[in-house]
């Protein structure tokens, strides 16, 4: 049990056992989490880097956290603040990040494919903390904690995924790993957000936002960009709010018992309404609480490797 | 003393003279003088004592092949390529002639330009380079190139490949006033509002990869639209680079109702699909895109019934700066030269789609009809010396690091290909022998 491969890039190209070897290890964090002493010696001697090309508030501080929690030494760059702005390409960036014995590079990017080109190219281990519309596997492993903590059995399981699929990388990350697991996904959004042959990877498609929501367990929102609206894939933020974001009367179509989860951060009365945010069925924040949790076990996990 | 060579024991293809057999061919200095029956004798000369003999024994004897589309990057990008290495790189893919691309620093949209590059293609005299001129000043399709002057100064054809001529009003006055001066017009047909910032094929592949997609419909529009305007005018247009099905189609049912449209495909569109790109390998990155196996099985079918006249290479070196980067940052485009002739062979003839004189036809007949270059495309005897000879059976491993160009960016190295060149003749001289270029400078 554990990761197989030095990086941790997306869920497209991982097993069963490993994901589940995440879920089990993350179960133990969330432990030391809810404890007093939230520090162990696990990354003692460690060095990880956190190298974001996109603004992030969430995702880096849960990193840095998990990081933390377990004795490692972590820095932060900044696409802006760094040699990056000089015109640095990213591989030479990742060979002196290498070069300072860094043993995680954690690499958020706004170019699909980004933390490939950079595990190729350096020694450290490389986590995928999101790259363009392809994946992020962080995130999609601390949902489907947070449903296997609350649900138990995967497999059992219908979620239904709305909103702007063709952007989102969570998406991606969540329509594999979950596929992989055996549960059922639906993904619902406005035909002009809807990525082409979706239906092949292993997501139903709905042409309503009803079907995709009938019987759900667990009905994830997903941000919606401002600068879509912008590019023309829909006429208003009023308009989406109307046809496609998520209401009361709306969820009353899932289980009474489904899970409401949603990536962060939200737009309020856009992809959700206030009620349904902060309703009984929300998961949001404790999803959070999971992200770090599933952190601390990923870089348990993939520094552990090293040493076998 | 005159130079001769003799050319024995090959199977000949040659579809203009529809010769096909056993034939050996002889030649004196840069011309063709005859062609016999195998071991009959020869009128020309008395005997071969003195000539130079190839035995092409097990080999397919063609016409020099003719490339109609490639980039030699040649002057101001001589890092991806300069004339010398890219004509090396055509001469080993058994070309013998090849029209470059006019997006060079400075673009090939006047006379000097044009004329440097035949000088220096000249002076290294290892294949014909006939330069191919812009549509429009600096390729920013807003004003016509001086297309008179640059006929003049020895351009085959204009286009503003790498870029679409977006305006429609554009393209009907390059059509209209090209027509007076009798210069083909190339057409890269792309609608650059539906690609906006797409990457690689809107399909499967670009929704696993999370790549933003270039649809179909944005080259297929493009294509009506220069076939409408070709109708309207009554001038003809070729189409480069030709990749979907929808293309095909339109393009065939315009040649029923007797449009002058005709049309080029490149290896890589019947070759392998937008699978390629698969872990944003940035070799499989190439404009038009990759796309599918649907897309590939209708380019077959377009070049078998003769709706796509030409193959060419639409050879894009590039420095490995330029592809070792994020996919979306990585510059578009195969060096092709030398893997054009193993894929037709391979994916073409091996799997019995098309028949050698058709190959032939697409990859020197009528490539010389379209750049209108008396004396190239047959091996009758008057015609230039331009031989190619190809052992259709030799099967061999791409290895990249082995091209003669500059470009190694390429999505099939290690691919098993059949169909090696072993003798490239370029005007009565050897520049290919036994699969090696022999790089001897003329001055």
């Amino acid at each position: 049990m554990g990761l197989k491969n030095k990086d941790l890039l997306g869920l497209r190209n991982i097993t069963c056992e490993e994901i589940m070897s995440v879920l089990e290890t993350a179960k133990v964090m969330k432990k030391v989490l809810e404890s007093n002493n939230k520090k162990t010696p696990h990354l003692q001697g460690k060095s990880i880097v956190t190298l974001f090309y996109e603004n992030s508030t969430r995702t880096r501080l849960s990193f840095e956290l998990a990081a933390k929690f377990m004795s490692a030494n972590a820095s932060s760059i900044s696409a802006s603040a760094s040699s990056v702005a000089k015109g640095e390409t990213l591989i030479d960036t990742g060979k002196t990040i290498d070069a300072m014995g860094t043993d995680v590079v954690i690499i958020r990017h706004p170019m699909s494919g980004a933390p490939h080109l950079l595990a190729q190219n350096i020694k450290a281990c490389v986590i995928n903390a999101g790259d363009g519309m392809n994946e992020h596997p962080t995130q999609a492993l601390l949902d489907m904690y947070t449903m296997w903590e609350k649900k138990k059995d995967l497999s059992k399981l219908k979620v239904a995924i709305i909103g702007d699929i063709l952007h989102s990388r969570v998406a991606r990350s969540n329509i594999w790993g979950l596929a992989k697991m055996g549960a059922d996904v639906s993904v619902f959004a406005p035909p002009t957000l809807m990525p082409k042959d979706i239906g092949d990877v292993g997501a139903r498609v709905c042409k309503k936002i009803e079907d995709a929501l009938d019987c759900a367990d667990v009905v994830m929102g997903l941000r919606i960009q401002m600068e879509r609206q912008k590019k023309g894939l829909f006429p208003s933020t009023k308009e989406y709010a109307s046809y496609f974001g998520i209401n009361g009367s709306l969820l009353k179509l899932a289980k009474d018992d489904c899970l409401l989860m949603h990536p962060g951060p939200v737009n309020r009365g856009l992809e959700l309404t206030t009620q349904v945010i902060d309703g009984e069925n929300s998961v949001i924040n404790e999803q959070v609480t999971n992200g770090v949790a599933v952190r601390m076990a990923l870089l348990y996990l993939l520094t552990r490797r090293e040493h076998v | 003393m005159k130079d001769k060579i003799i050319i024995k024991n090959g199977f000949v293809v040659d579809p203009k003279s529809s010769r096909q057999g056993y034939f050996d061919i002889v030649i004196i200095d840069d011309k063709i003088c005859e062609v016999i029956q195998k071991d009959n004798k020869y009128n020309c000369i008395s005997s071969y004592d003195c000539a130079r003999v190839i035995d092409a024994t097990g080999m397919t004897v063609v016409p020099g092949l003719i490339d109609v589309h490639c980039h030699l990057r040649d002057p101001g990008l001589e890092y991806k390529e300069d004339i010398l290495s890219g004509s090396m790189s055509a001469a080993k893919g058994g070309f013998t002639s090849v029209a470059c691309m006019p997006n060079t620093k400075p673009v090939a949209d006047n006379k000097t330009v044009i004329e440097y590059i035949k000088n220096k293609a000249k002076r290294i005299g290892l294949v014909n380079v006939y330069p191919i001129g812009a549509i429009s000043k600096g390729l920013e399709g807003l004003e016509l190139a001086e297309i008179g002057e640059l006929k003049e100064a020895g351009a085959v054809a204009i286009s503003d490949d790498g870029n679409p001529v977006s305006n429609s009003s554009l393209m009907k006055k390059a059509l209209l006033y090209s027509s007076y001066f009798d210069m083909p017009v190339i057409s890269h047909c792309e609608d650059l509002s539906l690609v906006e910032e797409g990457v690689m094929n809107e399909g499967r592949m670009s929704t696993i990869l999370g790549l933003k997609g270039i649809p179909s419909a944005a080259e297929e529009i493009m294509v009506a639209r220069d076939i409408i305007l070709s109708e309207y005018t009554g001038v003809p247009v070729h189409i480069a680079h030709v990749s979907t099905r929808l293309s095909v189609e339109l393009i065939r049912k315009a040649k029923q109702r007797g449009v002058q449209v005709t049309a080029e495909t490149c290896p890589h569109y019947f070759s392998i699909t937008d699978e390629a790109c698969d872990n944003f390998n940035t070799n499989a990155k190439v404009n038009p895109p990759l796309r599918t196996q649907d897309d590939i099985e209708a380019i077959i079918e377009g070049l078998s019934d003769g709706t796509i006249d030409i193959i060419a290479t639409d050879h894009a070196p590039h420095h490995i700066d330029e592809k070792n980067v994020e996919f979306n940052m990585a510059l578009n485009g195969i060096s092709g030269f030398e893997t054009a002739v193993g894929l037709c062979v391979t994916n073409l003839i091996k799997s019995q789609r098309i028949d050698m004189a058709d190959l032939i036809c697409k990859m020197s007949v009528n490539p010389a009809r379209l750049l209108k270059l008396p004396g190239k495309g047959c091996l009758d005897a008057g015609y230039d010396a331009d031989v190619t000879i190809i052992d259709l059976n030799s099967e061999y491993r791409v290895d990249s690091s082995k091209f003669y160009s500059k470009g190694k960016n390429t999505p099939f190295n290690n691919f098993l290909l059949y169909g090696e060149v072993k003798y490239t003749i370029v005007g009565g001289k050897i520049i290919v022998d036994g699969g090696n270029v022999i790089c001897s400078l003329t001055n």
